[in-house]
């Protein structure tokens, strides 16, 4: 094994971006649940993403048209999540499984004249004098646009929970969904919401795999990355700041062992690509979760 | 006579199956303290949530200072000038009291502002309380000042309080009743809806009360007697417990230092309770809410285990023993939420007999069940305690709730207990079934088993124990005889009025 | 305007019609789904449900239902158990996987001797193996809490990884000229799993299946670890209050459900599939789901949806190949088939009313 072959600020530099989709994703769920609905479907709706970004992208030669199209597919999704759950009232964890499993067929039906092709280039950013720091310059400021959007996202969303009326509201309904009723607050007009910001931003983190990360279609290529956003999630205790650690910490794995098989590494292939779904568990158990929102996964039906 | 701030004409709201109002009329004066009358189901609940814009009625009218009042939903009722404290507090627990606040208001300013605005209002009322707090962290009656204030700083014209006392102790319940004759005084006319009489005749100016969904009464409570106003309520006369005089037997349960961490982030530590039980006594346990009676309870029913001396049972150490083996040696129990702890809501009668009698009625066989042996202990249960059901294949949460709460009750009682702990018996059960419930638990103790009656209705306690003692954030007072304990000693032992004052006459 | 209603009790009548109606419903909107691919519908709808157990070639095809209904069923059924008690195991691929592993290893290790033992004793490690691996998450989430639901499902991408390993390195064929993948052991007569009537797709985990649905049944309606999964699901507190110890549920049902997808994999990878290799697993621990719910997660309704289940597989393979119909357009279809069935089970919790106009 040939560990000089590992650049440090190369590997630095990939973290961000290997931890971009993952954090696109989780931060759309973090809101799905603190609005008090667990959406076990973010595999489904992210593969969505990445097919319908694909398709947009390559017929029009836009990536960025791609990434709005991809956020549109994830959140229509996303809405047959939401009429279950919210209208008919079914099992959430069911439905989300049932959402992840549709989703894998739908992308698997709509890429199928998209295997092999090659994505729009998505150039990088080079941004003036900040991305000329030696070191820091390309490990911070040499990214590729949907990087720092992803950072934008998360950002704002932390803002809008902590100061927004409608974070609020959004808290307040996930808090105690009877009590926000009974203050005549729209339960589930909240939580369609949130659930298509959610839907919206896990395909966003799909299309990121299939334009930038890969940069092409193919069956199955999100390989866990939804699952791995619900465990950061919980591993974040359900707080932006913590979900930034969180992905990037998983991102850091991801890119070491990439780096480590590139290296030839005296492990095999196969072991080194359990790490990060190794990982995930380690930490799963490592952390212990803060206090999850009071109606996490609770149907709400408005009685009497 | 001058507008009347609310009138309500003729209301009426149908659920299928059930007529909740029927053609529902009164008044409402500025500045009047009015009653809402009325026993559980009577249709106090849904008519206040009328007025407050959460159901909409099927027929008549409400009109507010003149004008006609139809909110459709809870913003319209506040911005109209009406406000509501729920009997079930509407609060979030992980979120500060200035959240919560802020919460129940329209336009709110911001949270800094906010906690200056509450600590003038709560400085004013009377009504201490740290807009910084974890609501999670606060006691009932602490929780009950953020609903207050959060009404308050809205200046309403009409403050509907939904069973506000069922919390608090007697002081605490007296400084409440401070606050809201300054607030009358004021020209706030407030709705008080209970069903303890004695609180109504001391504070409300009118009362209406509601039987079976209609009007059936009006009067004045001051110039009414309580007795009066409960046949107006219940419609019949009530039956009044009897109690067996009976000599003191020996000890069956004791209590040894019982400690046991909180279980969960919101709950209470039981610290070092101490307490004989002996057969054929009832022992009144009060307290406010969430002051550890599901703990004792758990602690008592083997969900939560302690060291093994800390609970003795006939001399033996069971403290670690599993709910079932304390079931077998005749220590039962019912917890106080019927729908999911001492219930399953969505399984048959039968299944539900079968939850806590398997050992004791011998219902297995090697694991297997006897299912026609469990039909008929489960019938036996619903004939016995005449729950109203068409049948054991029913499932519970098809029942009302005071006869799910006699089937709960009956289930224990007739697997005949050396023991049976029970909690909050008769909460939200209807008088004539509540009547029952307490009078089968005296019939249970004279046939020697000893009861112990955990609830935050002292006149249920005083009704029935023997002896009563207190549990106060944890701790369990020394018992006291129940004979002859005047209501000024009762809210002392409950933790006198905790750290509230009263309302400032000045303000 | 609809407004639901919750029943005071459950409809028994719809808790049984509402799978035919998903599956009705499935069948319209994949017509509508196959009509926009190109297809004739209704003929497409016939390749998939009937041709399998009526066409001239459904000698060939009615074996399959067995072979790919077995798994299923099995898996399945050991899911319902968890899936009742509020337990969910969604990483029975992985399960299912290192079951094949294990008692393929145990198999392979006493290559070439002939001995009637071996064959029980790889099921027992096939047993074994995915109990064991159902055992991590199931006391990862007694021990520290863990969500079982994250760790069962990242433990299906490490097993896949585990499967790739075995088949590329130890259990690979020494014989093989190099190429991945182990022996087969459908050709090794002491550990085939071999048809017990030949060219009847009748073999050992078929038996094992039928056997798992009647154990389930009895079971859930007359012992007591049946009642006591029940109650746990649909009121844990009250269940702990029973009597029921949650941390034990959690261990019994993920080791059941574990323990069932091990031997699911042991049968498929001693009959059918032959061989430890990189493509084994075809997805049946996930489709298990699907059957558990179709089925109300009671054994005989699981016995009914794994055979559908099957038959959509095999119509979906000769879809492909008569009518060029795209297999993922099948897997589309069952995801469809699991929203339908969640959708219509409303009705059996509640009651719809229309338009009952609200007076003011």
């Amino acid at each position: 094994m040939d560990l000089s072959a590992i650049n440090p600020i190369l590997l630095l530099a990939s973290l961000m971006v290997a931890a971009t989709p993952i954090l696109l994703a989780a931060i759309g769920e973090l809101v799905v649940e603190r609005a008090g609905v667990l959406n076990l479907g973010v595999e489904g709706m992210m593969i969505t993403g990445a097919v319908c970004g694909f398709i947009v992208a390559v017929n029009t030669g836009s990536p960025w048209l791609g990434f709005i199209g991809a956020a549109i597919g994830g959140a229509l999704l996303s809405v047959i999540f939401g009429i279950l759950t919210q209208f008919l009232l079914s099992n959430q964890v069911a439905t989300g499984l049932a959402l992840t499993l549709f989703g894998l067929g739908l992308s698997a039906l709509m890429g199928q004249g998209y295997i092999g092709i090659k994505a729009p280039s998505f150039p990088d950013w080079h941004i003036p004098l900040l991305g000329d720091i030696p070191v820091i310059g390309p490990i911070i400021f040499q990214h590729d646009p949907m990087v720092y959007l992803g950072l934008a996202i998360v950002a704002a969303t932390w803002a809008f929970l902590k100061y927004s009326r409608a974070g609020l509201i959004l808290r307040a309904v996930g808090e105690n969904h009877e009590a926000a009723h009974a203050l005549g607050y729209h339960v589930m007009r909240v939580r369609m919401l949130a659930i298509m910001f959610g839907g919206a931003c896990a395909g966003l983190g799909g299309a990121y795999l299939s334009l930038v990360r890969v940069p092409q279609w193919t069956e199955g290529m999100t390989a866990g990355a939804g699952w791995i956003a619900l465990a950061i999630v919980v591993f974040a205790s359900w707080r932006p700041g913590r979900l930034l650690l969180g992905a990037y910490l998983f991102g850091g794995v991801t890119v070491l062992q990439l780096n480590l098989q590139a290296a030839g590494a005296a492990i095999a292939v196969e072991y080194l690509s359990m790490a990060p779904y190794l990982a995930t568990i380690a930490v799963l158990v490592i952390m212990r979760a803060g206090r999850a929102p009071g109606s996490l996964g609770q149907s709400f039906h408005a009685s009497r | 006579m001058t507008e009347p701030l609310l009138r309500l004409t003729g209301l009426t709201k149908a659920y299928p199956g059930v007529v909740a109002n029927k053609d529902v009329s009164f008044e409402i004066q500025p500045g009047e303290v009015h009653a809402l009358l009325g026993e559980n189901g009577a249709g106090k609940s849904t008519l206040v949530k009328t007025i407050y814009g959460l159901v909409k009625p099927d027929s008549g009218t409400m009109t507010l200072e003149g004008t006609a009042f139809t909110p459709a939903e809870p913003r319209a009722a506040r911005a109209a000038g009406v406000a509501m404290v729920f009997q079930h507090f509407s609060l979030f627990d992980a979120m500060n009291v200035a959240e919560n606040i802020a919460l129940g208001m329209e336009n709110p300013p911001p949270q800094r502002e906010i906690a200056a605005q509450v600590r003038k209002v709560s400085d004013q009322y009377g009504l201490p309380l740290d807009p910084d707090r974890v609501v999670g962290e606060l006691s009932a009656g602490e929780r009950q000042r953020v609903e207050i204030i959060r009404c308050l700083l809205q200046d309403p014209k009409l403050l509907i309080m939904d069973e506000p006392t069922s919390v608090l102790t007697p002081q605490e319940v007296a400084i409440l009743f401070e606050t809201l004759k300054q607030l009358s005084a004021e020209g706030t006319a407030i709705l008080y809806i209970s069903h303890k009489l004695e609180e109504i005749r001391t504070l409300c100016d009118n009362a209406t009360v509601l039987r079976l969904g209609e009007v059936v009464g009006e009067c004045d409570p001051k110039a009414t007697s309580a007795r009066e106003m409960a046949e107006l309520m219940v419609g019949t006369k009530l039956h009044v417990p009897e109690k067996a005089a009976k000599p003191a037997g020996e000890t069956v349960l004791a209590l040894q230092a019982l400690s046991a961490p909180a279980p969960h982030q919101f709950g209470t530590a039981l610290r070092d309770i101490t307490i004989d039980i002996s057969k054929g006594e009832v022992l009144g346990i009060g307290g406010v809410a969430g002051n550890g009676q599901d703990e004792l309870v758990a602690a008592l029913s083997g969900e939560m285990r302690v060291a093994p001396d800390m609970v003795q049972f006939q001399g033996q150490p069971i403290g670690q023993l599993p709910p079932n083996a304390r079931r077998k040696i005749g220590l039962l129990a019912a917890p106080e939420e019927r729908m999911g702890h001492a219930a399953a809501p969505d399984m048959s009668l039968t299944e539900n007999a079968i939850m806590t009698a398997m050992t004791r009625e011998n219902l297995t066989t090697k694991g297997f069940l006897h299912w026609a042996k469990a039909r008929r202990f489960a019938e036996g249960v619903i004939k016995d305690f005449d729950v109203r059901t068409p049948g054991p294949a029913n499932a519970a949460r098809s029942l009302s709730g005071g006869n799910l709460q006699k089937f709960v009750i009956g289930r224990e009682i007739l697997q005949a207990p050396d023991v049976l702990v029970v909690n909050q018996p008769t909460w939200g059960v209807d008088a004539s079934a509540a009547a029952a419930i307490r009078q089968a638990l005296l019939d249970l103790a004279a046939k020697g088993a000893a009861v112990i009656c955990i609830s935050q209705d002292l006149d249920e306690l005083m009704e029935i124990s023997d002896r009563f003692a207190a549990l106060n954030e944890g701790r369990l007072s020394a018992p006291r005889p129940a004979q002859g304990l005047t209501v000024e000693e009762i809210g002392l032992m409950l933790g006198g009025a905790h750290d509230m004052e009263v309302a400032h006459v000045d303000a | 305007m609809i407004t639901l209603e919750k029943r005071p009790q459950p409809s028994r009548a719809w808790s049984l019609a509402t799978p035919l109606l998903a599956v009705l419903l499935t069948m319209i909107c994949g017509g509508l789904l196959f009509a926009a691919l190109g297809k004739n519908p209704f003929e497409t709808i016939r390749t998939i449900f009937l041709d399998p157990l009526f066409s001239e070639f459904a000698w060939f095809y009615r074996p399959q239902l067995l072979i790919k209904g077995a798994p299923l069923v099995l898996i399945a059924i050991g899911l319902s158990f968890g899936f009742r008690a509020g337990i969910w195991n969604i990483g029975a691929e992985g399960q299912y996987i290192v079951g094949a592993i294990c008692g393929a290893a145990v198999g392979l290790a006493f290559y070439p001797t002939e001995s009637f033992i071996i064959f029980p004793l790889m099921i027992i490690a096939g047993i074994l193996g995915g109990t064991l691996w159902a055992m991590i998450p199931g006391i990862l989430r007694v021990k520290f809490g863990t969500n079982e639901i994250l760790v069962s499902l990242m433990l299906v991408y490490v097993a896949e990884q585990l499967m790739a390993s075995m088949a590329l390195g130890a259990l690979r064929n020494p014989d093989g000229m190099g190429f991945p993948g182990s022996r087969n052991l459908s050709q090794y007569p002491s550990a085939a799993n071999l048809e017990i009537i030949s060219g009847s797709g009748m073999h050992w985990g078929v038996v094992t299946a039928l056997i798992a649905v009647i154990f389930a049944y009895i079971a859930l309606s007359r012992h007591i670890f049946g009642f006591n999964v029940r109650l746990a699901g649909q009121s844990p507190r009250a269940a702990k209050f029973a009597g029921v110890n949650p941390a034990a549920m959690i261990l019994i049902c993920m080791g059941l459900s574990g323990g069932l997808a091990g031997a699911a994999g042991l049968f498929e990878v001693a009959g059918p599939a032959g061989q430890v290799s990189i493509d084994f697993n075809v997805g049946y621990g996930f489709t298990a789901i699907i059957v558990a719910f179709l089925g109300r997660l009671h054994p005989v309704g699981i016995l009914l949806a794994g055979g559908l289940m099957a038959l959509t597989y095999i119509g979906g393979e000769i879809a492909q190949s008569n009518l060029g119909l795209p297999l993922a357009a099948i897997q589309l279809m069952q995801g469809m088939l699991l929203f339908f069935l969640l959708a219509v089970d409303v009705l059996t919790n509640y009651r719809m009313r229309f338009g009952r106009r609200q007076v003011v």
